[in-house]
């Protein structure tokens, strides 16, 4: 792993970025014993399925009180144990922790009644209201009778919930639990509070809203902060960020120390005459570029030296226009992690046996005034769109806000409650089977068999897909060659590193080498390098005519897609391709609109519209 | 005691109280299905053999086995279907349309006045144990009946050299009734307590909101007492219902005193409480918790207690298991209160048996919970 260039506690010279960041520029000597949270040497492992798994590996920090401090990573890097180890839910193997002074290991309870701790997925009980859940922490929290009633207002005027007081806690939505599961741990200020996760799944406006929350506590309570995240772009929304990586932090500093490692190695190209996905190919080809990333129209480009960056590779005749960019937390991570040797973009190329024109130049997918209810709710109301053959469309959207529901419909895997759709021609009220046939699905999670090795799942699901004698065979030598599975034919499935998990179930799904293409949120809970390789891999597939439809909540992911729709509250908010999108929409001071303030914007106009229609309508989670 | 803790056992108590007013199935499983099982053993199942069809056959129709076969249509006990022939009758018992063949020879009262000891065909289908030796047993209380009368009506007391006096005490008239609700009740209290508790901790890991209790100041007593308060209450609720139902549907005796009645129900159902918790430390999701609550609680509670299946007649291996089942030793009371009476050398030692298990259960719940999720 390559050693991270940052070193491991502040010592950057420059002041906070983040908007709550206290003014004071931090200095390397302040004293362990005034901050919030000291680790030493901390190692936990966990024994599963008598295989041992590191989950931190001996980690040293010390997190300063007053401040919101970001603990990023992928999934999997250990932020849920190191929170849970603060919280002393846990115990450590090794080494010690302290929170608010106090030895974590030896007096958890007495921490437990000075810290607020908010598990990634909080415990609201759904069946009590909004204030029998803020009694019952109330009570447990020993908040004294009198104080509640201006307690419980000022929480609930701050996460917007006072209309909210006699609702039912599972009858609001997503973003609405999140910000009340909050408040619950905020009943009796905490002096230290520490979120896992708070904003995973969570829609960008209620997501903003959290943000807000955090920053006045922050400020008028002088709260501690230590907030995890996967999102490495909400980096730059923390005082300082610990950095997080295979249970190793990688690094401990502003968010600004972190991006300013690779100032003057990032550009944005583009070239107006050129498909973006043939430019990202051509540019990743070029020696110099270390990342080539889709953004829009244009390719953001992560070189490996701080020399101007020079098209070459390029079609003689083509306009290229490259620009220099501002660096982020991202372009740090990748550029530090990125392994120079293997895996070089070139390899993820997929070449299918064959291609399909059939459809060539028609719609592929078609819906229409497609709905399902539940009940009386409407999981999906009234949608649709079109996709075209060999485009990548997707299909944004919040937890709950109808994706998976209508691509569960797409699938032929839920009957339709009223509407059309077809998909490769098929109707799906009629011959989902038939549909179902030119289908590609890969799902959430990663749904192979795990204790077959790569080589017998591939066998099955050929099989299962009817396939027989030479193509079966045949296709299963192309699966192991183009997605360099060979060396591990033989190998368990569930031991595979995640990014060759990923590309075993991307071949599975490839193996009746279907004309349509379903992935839903592929990408969720995979770090950042391995969805580049991913993303490289469905770019070559829609350029050999596979037109794929994809969900995702992750903001940036939209920037792949030709075209996209919005979702919220089961219906369609706007479609169109990214830069349509973001076109109207500013994004604030000095930087292009990106698509989360078009999803912002998008989502607002639509509830200030419901709101002038009825009362706040309580969105339920569909999935 | 420690400051704020009567605030949060008392905020944990109102949570879980609103849940199960809140919930359907903690209502079905505290109340409906208490109900069911009482109207099901109340109405529904009887162990008493009444009507039971059988064929009888008369192959000569002499005065003497006229008389005696008429004895059969006399008793509610059986439902005679008069045949022909042997054959007819074999034909019929083996399309289960009798039970039971009751076979008169031609010879029957010939044999009978030259005082040899007539012999009587009796064939019973065996499938169904139970019922074969109830027929078996009510054809000889017929035959003895009979001789009896025959002999008054000869002027003389019939010779034997045993006489038979029977008195069924404390429930003369066997109603399986009598003995078959106050099982229910442990059945019933064996499901609120145990399954119940274990399925509600397990929804509460299962749904995360655990992890949230375990980081308040709340203690792991105080989590114990904020879920034994609400389900025993619960329990003595369904108590009382069922003790109410017993009472005025089934008109089942009660011959013991209430007080004792229902301190040896609490005590019980602290048990049962303490398996539920004990279970559900072990078992985090609601549907492995159901299963071994179920497997290792209900069922037995149904067969290896004596409320169905009499402990005197299973294997020593089988009785020897029954002594680890808990409501093995409360059927015991209950059947005593209920039908005896106030019997302390039956409650005492059961009772005993019980705390015993109950210490054990709470005592390994508290060794076993501990405030993190190691």
């Amino acid at each position: 792993m390559a050693r991270p260039a940052v070193s491991p506690l502040h010592s950057s010279p420059h002041a906070a970025f983040a908007p709550t960041a206290p003014s004071a520029a931090p200095t390397g000597a302040a004293p362990d014993s005034a901050a919030a949270l000291v680790l030493d040497q901390v190692r936990k492992t966990f024994t599963i399925e008598k295989k041992q798994i590191t989950a931190l590996d001996g980690v040293s920090c010390a997190i300063r009180p007053g401040m919101v401090t970001g603990l990023i990573g992928p999934d999997g890097a250990g932020k849920t144990t190191l929170m849970r180890l603060c919280a002393g839910l846990l115990t450590p193997d090794q080494g010690s922790l302290r929170a608010l002074n106090i030895d974590v290991v030896r007096e958890p309870l007495k921490v437990q009644a000075s810290i607020g701790y908010m598990p990634q997925r909080f415990g609201l009980y759904e069946d009590l209201t909004v204030l029998e859940n803020l009694d019952l922490y109330a009570d447990l929290q020993g908040v004294e009778a009198e104080a509640r009633a201006e307690r419980y207002a000022q929480l609930l005027a701050m996460a917007g919930l006072e209309g909210f007081r006699g609702r039912l806690a599972g009858r609001l939505s997503g973003g609405m639990k999140q910000k009340l599961g909050l408040v619950c741990t905020l009943v009796r200020p905490p002096r230290l509070l520490l979120l896992d996760e708070p904003t995973v799944g969570v829609d960008p406006v209620s997501r903003r809203e959290l943000w807000q929350i955090v920053y006045h506590l922050v400020e008028a309570e002088g709260m501690s902060v230590l907030l995890s995240t996967a999102y490495l772009d909400e980096a730059e929304r923390c005082a300082e960020v610990v950095l997080i990586h295979q249970g190793k932090i990688l690094g401990h500093d502003h968010p600004r120390a972190f991006s300013q490692q690779v100032e003057g190695r990032t550009w944005q190209v583009r070239a107006p005459d050129m498909p973006k996905r043939a430019l990202q190919r051509a540019l990743s080809h070029n020696p110099a570029v270390l990342d080539a990333l889709i953004l829009g129209k244009a390719i953001r480009v992560v070189s490996r030296d701080r020399t101007p960056l020079q098209p070459i590779g390029l079609p003689s005749e083509i306009a290229v226009e490259v620009a220099p960019v501002a660096p982020r937390f991202e372009d740090y991570f990748v550029a530090t992690l990125k392994d120079d040797h293997a895996a070089a973009n070139g390899d993820n190329h997929i070449t299918l046996r064959q291609t399909s024109d059939r459809l060539a130049g028609q719609d592929v997918i078609t819906v229409d005034n497609l709905v399902r209810r539940f009940g009386d709710f409407y999981a999906v109301d009234h949608v649709g769109f079109r996709v075209r053959h060999g485009e990548i469309f997707g299909l944004l959207g919040a937890n709950g806000a109808g994706k998976t529901t209508t691509f569960r419909m797409l699938c032929g895997l839920l009957p339709i409650s009223s509407g059309a759709c077809t998909v490769a021609g098929m109707n799906l009220r009629t011959a989902a089977a038939a549909a179902r046939a030119k289908i590609g699905y890969m799902a959430q999670k990663f749904s192979l068999y795990g204790n077959l090795s790569v080589m017998q799942n591939l066998k099955f699901f050929s099989s299962a897909y009817g396939l027989r004698g030479a193509r079966r065979s045949g296709q299963i030598d192309w699966a192991l060659s183009t997605f360099n599975l060979e060396p591990f034919a033989a190998t368990e499935s569930q031991s595979l590193p995640l990014g060759f998990k990923q590309r075993l179930a991307l071949a599975v799904a490839l193996m009746h080498e279907p004309e349509v293409l379903f992935l839903d949120e592929p990408t969720s809970g995979v770090d950042p390098l391995a969805r580049r390789e991913f993303w490289v891999q469905i770019n070559s597939l829609a350029d050999q005519g596979v037109t794929v439809l994809v969900t995702t909540h992750f903001m940036e992911e939209a920037e792949y897609c030709d075209r996209l729709v919005i979702m919220a509250d089961g219906r369609v908010l706007a479609e169109g391709t990214p830069e349509a999108m973001k076109e109207g929409f500013s994004g604030g001071v000095g930087r292009e609109a990106t698509m989360e303030d078009a999803f912002i914007g998008l989502l607002e106009a639509n509830r200030n519209e419901a709101n002038l229609k009825s009362a706040p309508q309580a969105a339920k989670a569909s999935a | 005691m420690k400051p704020g803790r009567l605030l949060r056992v008392k905020g944990m108590i109102r949570k879980e109280w609103l849940q199960v007013i809140r919930d359907p199935s903690s209502i079905a499983i505290a109340f409906f299905l208490p109900m069911l099982l009482l109207l099901i053993f109340g109405y529904g199942v009887s162990l008493d053999a009444k009507n039971v069809r059988i064929a009888l056959v008369v192959e000569q129709a002499d005065s003497q086995s006229l008389s005696f076969a008429g004895g059969f249509y006399q008793t509610s006990y059986f439902a005679p279907l008069a045949l022909n022939s042997i054959q007819e009758a074999e034909t019929a018992l083996r399309q289960s349309k009798v039970d039971g063949i009751v076979w008169l020879r031609h010879n029957f009262g010939r044999d009978y006045l030259r005082k040899d000891s007539p012999p009587i065909g009796v064939i019973v289908n065996g499938v169904d144990a139970n019922t074969a030796r109830l027929i078996e047993g009510y054809v000889q209380g017929i035959w003895f009946g009979w001789l009896e009368q025959q002999a008054e009506r000869a002027g003389k007391k019939l010779q034997s050299p045993v006489q038979l006096e029977q008195r069924i005490w404390y429930n003369p008239e066997v109603r399986s009734t009598d003995f078959l609700v106050p099982g229910v009740l442990a059945v019933i209290m064996t499901l609120i307590g145990a399954l119940l508790t274990a399925l509600v901790i397990a929804r509460e890991w299962e749904r995360g909101t655990m992890e949230a209790l375990l980081v308040t100041r709340i203690s792991v007593v105080e989590i114990l007492l904020g879920k034994l308060i609400p389900y025993f209450i619960l329990g003595m609720g369904g108590l009382a219902l069922s003790l109410a139902m017993a009472h005025s549907l089934f008109h089942v005796p009660l011959r013991g005193s209430l007080w004792l009645l229902l301190a040896t129900s609490a005590l019980f159902l602290w048990v049962a409480l303490g398996m539920g918790f004990f279970i559900s430390t072990i078992f985090k999701s609601q549907f492995v918790a159901a299963l071994v609550a179920m497997v290792s609680t209900f069922l037995p509670a149904f067969i290896l207690s004596g409320f169905i299946f009499d402990i005197q007649s299973m294997p020593p291996i089988i009785q020897g298991l029954t002594h680890l089942i808990a409501a093995r030793y409360y059927v015991s009371i209950l059947q005593t209160l209920f039908l005896v009476g106030d019997v302390w050398s039956v409650v005492l030692p059961n009772a005993a048996a019980l705390v015993g298990m109950g210490l054990f259960f709470h005592g390994m719940v508290y060794r076993k919970t501990r405030k993190n999720l190691e």
